[in-house]
């Protein structure tokens, strides 16, 4: 059942979604056999920042019911340790190259997105917008104006598919994707994390060393499913979705409310093949004919 | 970095649990895996029950818990559980016949000791596991310093050959901490001892920090909360002089002199 997403060709549906699997790691851990039975049909990267980022501190992990609460603040090894490093590697999965970046200024986004878009192995970019501008304090994903001046600096910087990664905490999700789109995004994709809190029981303090973090896992599917339904009902362009899938299932539901593309996250942490899985359990009932 | 002779199987797979034996407060699954290549010591599985756990109707436990393997003797992999919350106390419940869900092995596990230098297991509570086939593969000769909070937790000491024993409450073998017995051992023969050390944080702590300051070698296999095991969730990171580094991959068995401290924040849940 292979599809086409901003001209690509991708062999499935089933992606990942950023920051939620590692393939260089994976390789580590599993071999060759990860390569050969790679789970997705293209690999988006976990988020890329100009500099090289530590994290938050540990504990970085909470589990609630039906999911967990991460805060890894992005750890990564920067633009420059990425692009010698990782992506030669990553090159090698077979799959088309999905780069998510993230710059804390439009001129940063600016700087990673040219120097992202000129390699070859890159078929794609998502630009993750839930931080904040430095510049403006607004998050750059809240606010239908400011993801429209993002988009006006950095569109025409690249011919590459430029997905918008939206952020669930905007107060009007499908006005932020309207003007994403009205400002040259080939595609949106969400749902992001959802904020949310644990206390340490002993203590009563936040557990989290980064005091809040992102809730995901079939916690959140609902509320994905209806900001995908909205959006998709306020953008003509491709949208990939993502929250809480678990099975075929999951991402039927989510394509029939209108994405082109479903991204696997928590679901890969309980069964590194997951994605596998769920194309395959996807493709079933796709092929179902229903009287 | 070497992992294992044969990486671990790509995705989970099921292994139909074979025994479940009690220690006191402890209980060993034993399951078998055909499916799986032999572990080292010191290497760990990410396990979930097949039913109820999540995905259904369950709400928690979610995530799979990483568990050190006790034991792998023919395709059985033996693992050393106690209930202290949702996950353990599901998989606790599990009986013969029923389906564990598994990734593994992952991770590093212990590399012997150093020339001129014999190895000193020293194990606390539940962390007892990996010790047990470090000494399977180093051979009985290899001592073991065990300590326990109690005398039902101290049944778990069966599962090492020849232990010297220490409770929390006197009730079995030396009334202490089992790091006053290492004490012991480093003051007559620091210079001839590697240290294999698994359990609570605290204890950890003290024996990295008697290890640093007498500078004996010692392996740390450490906790860390994990979701996925494998390098994907960033989730499990502690702080090294080389600073975080994720413990799935790069561990769980650390070099102590890497660390700044033993005491994992988050550990021990």
């Amino acid at each position: 059942m292979s599809v086409e997403f901003c001209g690509l060709e991708l062999a499935h549906p089933i992606i990942n979604a950023s920051g939620t699997f590692d393939a260089i790691a994976a390789r580590r851990a599993f071999g060759d056999q990860l390569i050969e039975r790679f789970p997705f049909a293209a690999f988006v990267s976990k988020t890329v920042t100009l500099e090289p980022r530590q994290g938050n501190p540990p504990p970085r992990l909470w589990e609630v019911a039906g999911g967990l609460i991460n805060s890894i603040g992005l750890p990564n090894k920067g633009l420059a340790g990425y692009l010698e490093q990782d992506l030669p590697e990553l090159a090698c999965l077979g799959v088309p190259l999905i780069v998510n970046v993230m710059g804390f200024s439009r001129a940063e986004v600016a700087h990673l997105v040219r120097a992202v878009s000129e390699r070859e192995e890159v078929s794609a970019l998502e630009l993750n917008v839930s931080c904040p501008n430095v510049e403006t304090g607004l998050m750059m994903g809240a606010d239908p104006g400011e993801i429209a001046a993002l988009l006006h600096r950095v569109r025409p910087l690249t011919d590459k598919p430029l997905i918008v990664k939206l952020t669930p905490s905007a107060t009007d999700v499908p006005a932020v994707a309207l003007a994403a789109f009205r400002a040259g995004a080939d595609a949106v994709s969400l749902i992001n994390t959802v904020r949310g809190m644990a206390l340490d029981p002993r203590t009563g303090e936040p557990w989290l060393g980064g005091t809040t973090g992102g809730v995901s896992g079939p916690a959140i599917r609902p509320i994905a499913l209806a900001q995908v339904h909205a959006v998709a009902e306020a953008v003509p362009i491709p949208i990939v979705a993502m929250g809480g899938v678990q099975r075929g299932r999951d991402a039927h539901d989510l394509m029939r409310a209108g994405a082109s593309l479903v991204a696997v996250g928590t679901e890969s942490f309980r069964d590194p093949a997951a994605g596998l899985r769920i194309a395959a359990q996807l493709a079933d009932l796709t092929s179902t004919v229903r009287p | 970095m070497t992992i294992g002779s044969r990486p671990a199987p790509f995705g989970r797979r099921a292994a139909t649990v074979t025994a479940r034996e009690t220690y006191g407060a402890y209980v060993v699954l034993r399951c078998h895996d055909p499916g799986g290549p032999q572990p080292r010591a010191g290497q760990f599985y990410m396990l979930a029950a097949a039913e109820r756990w999540g995905g259904g109707e369950a709400e928690r436990p979610f995530l799979p818990r990483a568990f050190s393997v006790l034991r792998a003797l023919e395709r059985d992999l033996h693992f050393l559980l106690e209930d202290v919350g949702p996950g353990t106390s599901r998989l606790t419940e599990l009986a013969p016949g029923e389906d564990l869900l598994l990734v593994g092995p992952l991770g590093n596990g212990f590399t012997g000791p150093r020339e001129g230098r014999t190895p000193l297991l020293v194990g606390g509570g539940v962390g007892v596991a990996p010790l047990a086939i470090w000494q399977d593969q180093l051979g009985r000769a290899a001592r073991a310093l065990l300590g326990f909070r109690d005398r039902v937790h101290a049944d778990g000491a069966a599962l090492l050959h020849d232990p010297t024993i220490a409770t929390d409450d006197g009730s079995v073998g030396y009334h202490g901490l089992v790091t006053d017995l290492l004490g012991e051992e480093l003051d007559v023969r620091a210079d001839q001892i590697e240290v294999y050390a698994c359990g609570p944080p605290a204890m950890l702590e003290a024996v990295r920090a008697m290890c640093a300051e007498r500078a004996v070698p010692g392996q740390l296999a450490l906790e860390s909360g994990m979701a996925c095991g494998f390098g994907a969730c960033f989730g499990c990171v502690v702080p090294t002089v080389h600073g975080y580094i994720r413990l799935c991959l790069e561990g769980p068995v650390l070099d102590a002199q890497v660390l700044p401290t033993a005491a994992i924040v988050g550990a021990g849940h």
